[in-house]
């Protein structure tokens, strides 16, 4: 069995991913504690999503090691890699909702796949986890093209808390929102964050969400990671790091999120 | 294995002790407990969460909704080092509450005329779609002979090569190995009565008036026309009809008219090759089962065939081509959605133009007979 206390919660080692020549991952280094919100960054193909990948273990790493409570992940036995499944809830960019099902069929899939649970349950906990992410009751019976982006990402959420997870990985849960929704959603993350003791990993584009959620950051340049608090990271002399939290966009973020704290 | 919980009287109410893993792997056994708690409890309740396990969310949310249901009049209060999230999933329920309260159900009659009529509005609709479709090709088609650029050439050699040149080792294959059988059948009745050479006119006659240009549509309907409504619906799932409406280019110039134009130019060759193929089945069956020699059976075969046997077969195929890209490509752009609509339309789509070809093949043999064809 898994200890769900176990930290820190991931660790990756000396990961190398290349496709072909080109090399992804060259000795990244990456650890996540209890608790975190862990941010992370990194241009357009630097391998955010392959890394993600990685740790979930849906691409086999060129080499390097990735371990989730302590466990790695490549030569866990069968039995252990469902329990590690169960362990953790995860959001696809898009969604990744069943789009042949209701939203509420979305949200009870995994719960029905791994408990014997009576219909009834399993609406009251469809209903139960829609109301946790904000989605109005009418929404479980809607299918997942009958939704706007904003409730979309909501659904997947609500789908990724199914299976009460303590580890969460977010692949850019506030991409293509409107400024409003993604606060709304980055509110959203901080209470769940509280209210059950979640351990989020997220990658993100979104300057706002990191300033306003992130307690840890990790930069991907050159196919390694940075990892450090955001005012650490401010100050590193990386010229990417530099560029990309002094440019105008990560500027105004910064003063939002400074106003706020100071305000709240 | 410990009982979920366990129910006590307590002075003027009750204590309801929860007690072993009250996790979400516990969750069928405490969900079997909570359905047997006795209905119609009144007064105090105090949920003792001391011995309460890693409560997970779900389970308690289970609790809190069956003690709400079956026991309304109960005041429950939760002691014992209750779990952090309790207060949360307390707010959530009285907020659902007030929204389950406003939901009314729609009487059963109503619903089922009410589906009639959906139904009803949907079947006109479709039909209206069909000729709107049908308007949309005729408009393309015309405005391409006062419009060369309408004319997609690449587009058009790219489907006949899809669905006519890769299609004929199949259609030469089908159309040899059941002229043959045909030919193997007739020959075995026939000989009974001496009349073995008739085989010959059986089988020229019956491949080139109808199975030759009849295979070839079917096979081209489970291969061209499941494509045709697959690709297009990819398409419309990724919104790139769309795309190229809003850049001004229109999807049925674009998709449909080249894929129906290719199948009409591919299906007729395609026929020719069938037909060709039958008679040497017939012919090498003819030569090693009757000892017919090939010279023979050439002879007998312009004496058994009129002078419109063969343009009889290939008059169908275009027809049938129409028929077939068109249910095809008009499926595809019905897809709406999601991919299991991807998946149903692709089955009507062959399904469909199928037994279009197979009516408009019955329609065709009756024609001729009036018309002596």
């Amino acid at each position: 069995m898994l200890d769900p206390n176990f930290n820190p919660v991931i660790r990756v080692r000396d990961l190398h991913n290349r496709f072909g020549a080109q090399i992804v991952h060259d000795g990244l280094d990456m650890e996540v504690q209890q608790g975190e919100i862990f941010g992370v960054v990194g241009g357009s193909g630097t391998g955010k999503s392959v890394l993600l990948r990685s740790i979930l273990g849906l691409r086999r790493p060129d080499s390097g090691s990735v371990e989730l409570y302590g466990q790695d992940v490549e030569s866990l036995a069968a039995a252990d890699r469902s329990s590690l499944v169960q362990s953790y809830g995860v959001t696809f960019q898009n969604g990744a909702l069943i789009s042949s099902l209701t939203v509420a069929q979305n949200v009870q899939l995994p719960l029905r796949e791994h408990y014997a649970l009576s219909e009834k349950t399993l609406d009251e906990l469809a209903e139960m986890n829609l109301g946790l992410v904000g989605l109005p009751p009418d929404a479980g019976a809607k299918f997942p093209s009958q939704l706007s982006g904003g409730m979309i990402k909501r659904a997947a959420l609500a789908r990724a808390l199914a299976l009460e997870p303590k580890l969460l990985f977010l692949d850019e849960p506030t991409a293509g929102l409107d400024p409003i929704s993604a606060t709304a959603f980055d509110e959203l993350l901080l209470y769940l964050h509280s209210q059950l003791r979640l351990t989020v990993v997220m990658i993100t584009h979104d300057l706002d969400t990191l300033f306003q959620t992130c307690t840890r950051v990790g930069v991907i340049v050159d196919g390694r990671m940075i990892s450090d608090t955001l005012p650490g990271l401010l100050k590193n002399p990386t010229p990417w790091i530099q560029e990309y939290f002094h440019g105008p966009r990560a500027r105004a973020a910064e003063m939002e999120a400074a106003g706020r704290e100071g305000h709240g | 294995m410990t009982d979920p919980l366990a129910l006590e009287p307590q002075g003027d109410g009750w204590r309801l002790v929860l007690r072993g893993d009250w996790s979400l792997a516990a969750m069928p056994r405490i969900e079997a407990r909570l359905a047997s708690l006795p209905a119609a409890l009144h007064g105090n309740l105090v949920c003792d969460w001391t011995d309460a396990r890693a409560p997970g969310i779900s389970p308690a949310w289970a609790l809190l909704r069956r003690l709400a249901e079956d026991a309304p009049l109960l005041t429950v209060r939760h002691a014992g080092n209750p779990p952090h999230f309790l207060e949360l999933l307390q707010k959530l329920h009285i907020e659902r509450h007030a929204a389950h309260a406003a939901h009314s159900a729609e009487p059963t009659l109503e619903r089922l005329v009410g589906r009639l009529g959906r139904w009803s509005i949907l079947q006109g609709v479709h039909a209206r779609g069909v000729i709107v479709f049908l308007g949309r090709i005729a408009t393309v088609v015309g405005q391409a002979f006062s419009r060369s650029s309408a004319w997609r050439i690449s587009s058009l050699t790219r489907h006949i090569y899809e669905t006519g040149i890769t299609a004929i080792p199949i259609v030469a294959l089908i159309a040899f190995l059941i002229s043959v059988i045909v030919a193997y059948l007739g020959a075995q009745q026939l000989s009974r009565f001496g009349a073995d050479i008739f085989v010959v006119d059986l089988v020229t006659i019956a491949t080139l008036r109808e199975m030759g240009v009849l295979l070839t549509s079917i096979i081209v309907a489970g291969r061209s026309g499941s494509a045709f409504a697959a690709e297009i619906g990819v398409m419309e799932l990724n919104e790139e009809t769309d795309a190229l409406r809003a850049m001004g280019m229109n999807p049925v110039e674009l998709l449909v008219v080249p894929r129906v134009l290719a199948l009409v130019i591919a299906l007729p060759l395609l026929t020719v090759i069938a037909d060709a193929m039958g008679l040497a089945g017939g012919g090498l069956l003819s030569l090693i089962n009757l000892h017919i020699p090939l010279p023979q059976f050439t002879a007998r075969m312009r004496e058994s065939l009129s002078s419109t046997t063969f343009w009889s077969g290939l008059v169908k195929a275009p027809v049938f081509a129409i028929l077939i890209a068109m249910v095809g490509t008009y499926r595809g752009m019905q897809v709406r959605d999601s991919a299991r609509e991807l998946g149903r339309l692709t089955t009507v789509a062959v399904v469909q133009s199928i037994f279009m070809v197979i009516l408009a093949d019955a329609l065709f043999a009756v024609l001729f007979v009036q018309i002596n064809f």
